[in-house]
């Protein structure tokens, strides 16, 4: 025995950075919404950055611990409770044996992302252990978790090497405003000057809906020169949708492979950690930089990865 | 080709080559073989590539291909498609029962068109259908070329759940449900193929640039198919398109 799930939460799911390589057949990619925390937390626990984890949303589950293992909790901040105290986030963790995980309620952000050292014994779909729920594929049986389910480590270490070290700082920090940094295109050419000025001018608001597959934002009409209708096309993790009505739609994690609505601009990969933590309410503003910062950026975090793996495992080989 | 040929930026790890803005053979034909034209150049950095009705979309890692190493590289194999061979596109055949239970609308689309349903059967099955891409849901293929002499409006109430294997006609398209799905279409038959299954080998059949035939099979046809697709031994025929 490993985890059991007394209570499920409002939607828990096992993720990893998603199934590549069929998008061409229709197959939606799926993986982690933020896959900066996702990283980070497999990296804490010395895992593959890309092992599958449990993304947490909103309300969080109750989980029990049968089995002795090293877990870290990164993300939004849900309340996470060990045995009633307070559980410490961005850092390593041993759990004893009958030990209970609680959510007590969304402090911050939307989605927290709870990693296991040596991964979860799920097995891969397609080449992923992401759950992707429309077509019920991937993770815990296609779906998300429910109260009685039962999870099993693949190699659960609770001998973890150097784990006082195991530490970073909270990495996700609310804004009264989130920044997101995008490029233009593909479509930015079916939108009239005003439109565009529109859309990086005005401060947009998270609507309601707001899911795995999309992010919908209520605010400013953006103008397109003839609707916003087109043949379709092939949609990117960030891809800012403007259909005809004007008011954009952020796709995400679980978007459809391809669509026939204009796309004014993609939000960068590297911001995706904040796209992921949006919740209904939120107000995003946008701004645009060239391919060649949003890359920047992108190595910036793969160094700061780098940077962290060899602090964890530094004098190692000396063992 | 190269002149009407656009790069747009589709963020920061993929890249849209588009080869026009029409629903056309003949991009569909530009698109299919840029496709495999890039998989024979084996550019490092690409993780896959995603055709559409009107480009092919190139997702790349930028940690081993910068997005102008990338361009150049696109560009130049657009200048050196005259020299790839690009072989002839396979027509699947996919064997289907018409009418009866798996096809409860065939008499309805008889009827609207006027036609006997074995008329529908020899016209819906008499045509190599192009696949333009896949998408909406794992595994759906977008054809074009049916017959507008069975085009059928949808349902006026959509069913709750159709099951997977059924083929449909919307409108002036036809098509494959790989899932079970809600949906309007009229059902005219089912293929005891799996068109999409997670986990075979090639869970997808279908590829974008190929060409999907149906044939008409009786119950005991349906029933034997079916019994080798459930023990995995059904091997999918295939036919070369003659060249038009």
């Amino acid at each position: 025995m490993s985890i059991r799930v007394i209570q499920p939460g409002v939607q828990t799911t096992v993720q990893d950075l998603g199934r590549f390589g069929y998008q061409q057949y229709g197959v939606p990619v799926a993986g982690a919404m933020d896959p900066h925390s996702m990283k980070l937390a497999n990296i804490l626990l010395d895992n593959d950055p890309g092992e599958a984890v449990l993304e947490i949303t909103i309300m969080g589950p109750q989980l029990l611990f049968e089995e002795a293992n090293y877990v870290a909790l990164t993300g939004g901040d849900l309340g996470a409770t060990l045995d009633g105290v307070p559980m410490p986030r961005y850092q390593a963790v041993l759990i004893r044996p009958g030990q209970t995980l609680r959510f007590l309620g969304l402090r911050n952000g939307c989605r927290a992302y709870l990693a296991f050292a040596g991964g979860l014994d799920i097995p891969p779909v397609m080449g992923s252990r992401s759950t992707y729920l429309k077509a019920k594929i991937g993770g815990y049986q296609g779906r998300k978790l429910e109260a009685g389910d039962v999870l099993y480590y693949r190699n659960a270490n609770p001998a973890l090497i150097f784990p006082e070290r195991r530490l970073l700082g909270i990495d996700f920090v609310p804004q009264k405003q989130y920044e997101l940094r995008v490029v233009l295109g593909p479509q930015d050419d079916y939108f009239t000057e005003a439109g565009l000025e529109t859309f990086f001018k005005e401060v947009y608001t998270v609507s309601a809906e707001f899911d795995r597959m999309g992010c919908r934002l209520e605010g400013a009409v953006v103008e397109h020169k003839n609707g916003g209708d087109i043949i379709s096309d092939g949609i990117a993790f960030g891809a800012i949708q403007v259909p005809s009505a004007g008011k954009p739609i952020i796709m995400a994690a679980d978007r459809q492979t391809t669509g026939g609505y204009t796309k004014i601009a993609t939000v960068i990969s590297a911001d995706f950690r904040l796209l992921g933590q949006l919740k209904g309410g939120d107000k995003v503003h946008f701004v645009p930089v060239s391919v060649e910062q949003a890359e920047n950026s992108l190595f910036l975090e793969q160094q700061y990865y780098q940077m962290i793996i060899d602090y964890f495992n530094r004098d190692r080989t000396l063992l | 080709m190269m002149e009407q040929v656009r790069f747009l930026t589709t963020g920061d790890t993929s890249v849209s080559v588009e080869f026009g803005n029409a629903i056309s053979e003949a991009i569909n034909r530009d698109i299919r073989a840029y496709k495999i034209a890039l998989e024979k150049a084996g550019i490092p950095g690409i993780v896959e590539t995603v055709p559409t009705y009107r480009a092919l979309m190139v997702h790349y890692n930028p940690g081993i291909i910068r997005s102008w190493a990338l361009k150049e590289k696109l560009e130049a194999l657009l200048g050196e498609m005259g020299d790839i061979e690009i072989p002839p596109s396979p027509v699947l055949e996919i064997p289907v029962l018409y009418g009866g239970e798996m096809g409860p609308d065939l008499a309805f689309v008889a009827e609207h068109a006027g036609l006997s349903q074995e008329e529908v059967i020899k016209i819906h099955s008499s045509t190599e259908y192009l696949i333009y891409m896949l998408g909406f849901t794992p595994g759906f293929t977008y054809l074009g070329g049916m017959s507008d002499s069975i085009a059928t409006p949808r349902l006026q109430q959509p069913r709750v759940k159709i099951p997977a294997g059924s083929v449909g006609i919307a409108g002036s398209q036809t098509g494959i449900y790989p899932i079970d799905s809600p949906g309007g279409w009229q059902l005219i038959g089912r293929t005891p193929l799996k068109m999409y299954d997670p986990e075979r080998e090639t869970p997808i059949l279908p590829e974008a640039g190929q060409y999907i035939q149906f044939f008409p099979v009786d119950q005991e046809e349906y029933d034997l198919i079916l019994r080798a697709v459930e023990k995995g031994s059904y091997e999918l025929k295939t036919h070369e398109r003659k060249e038009v």
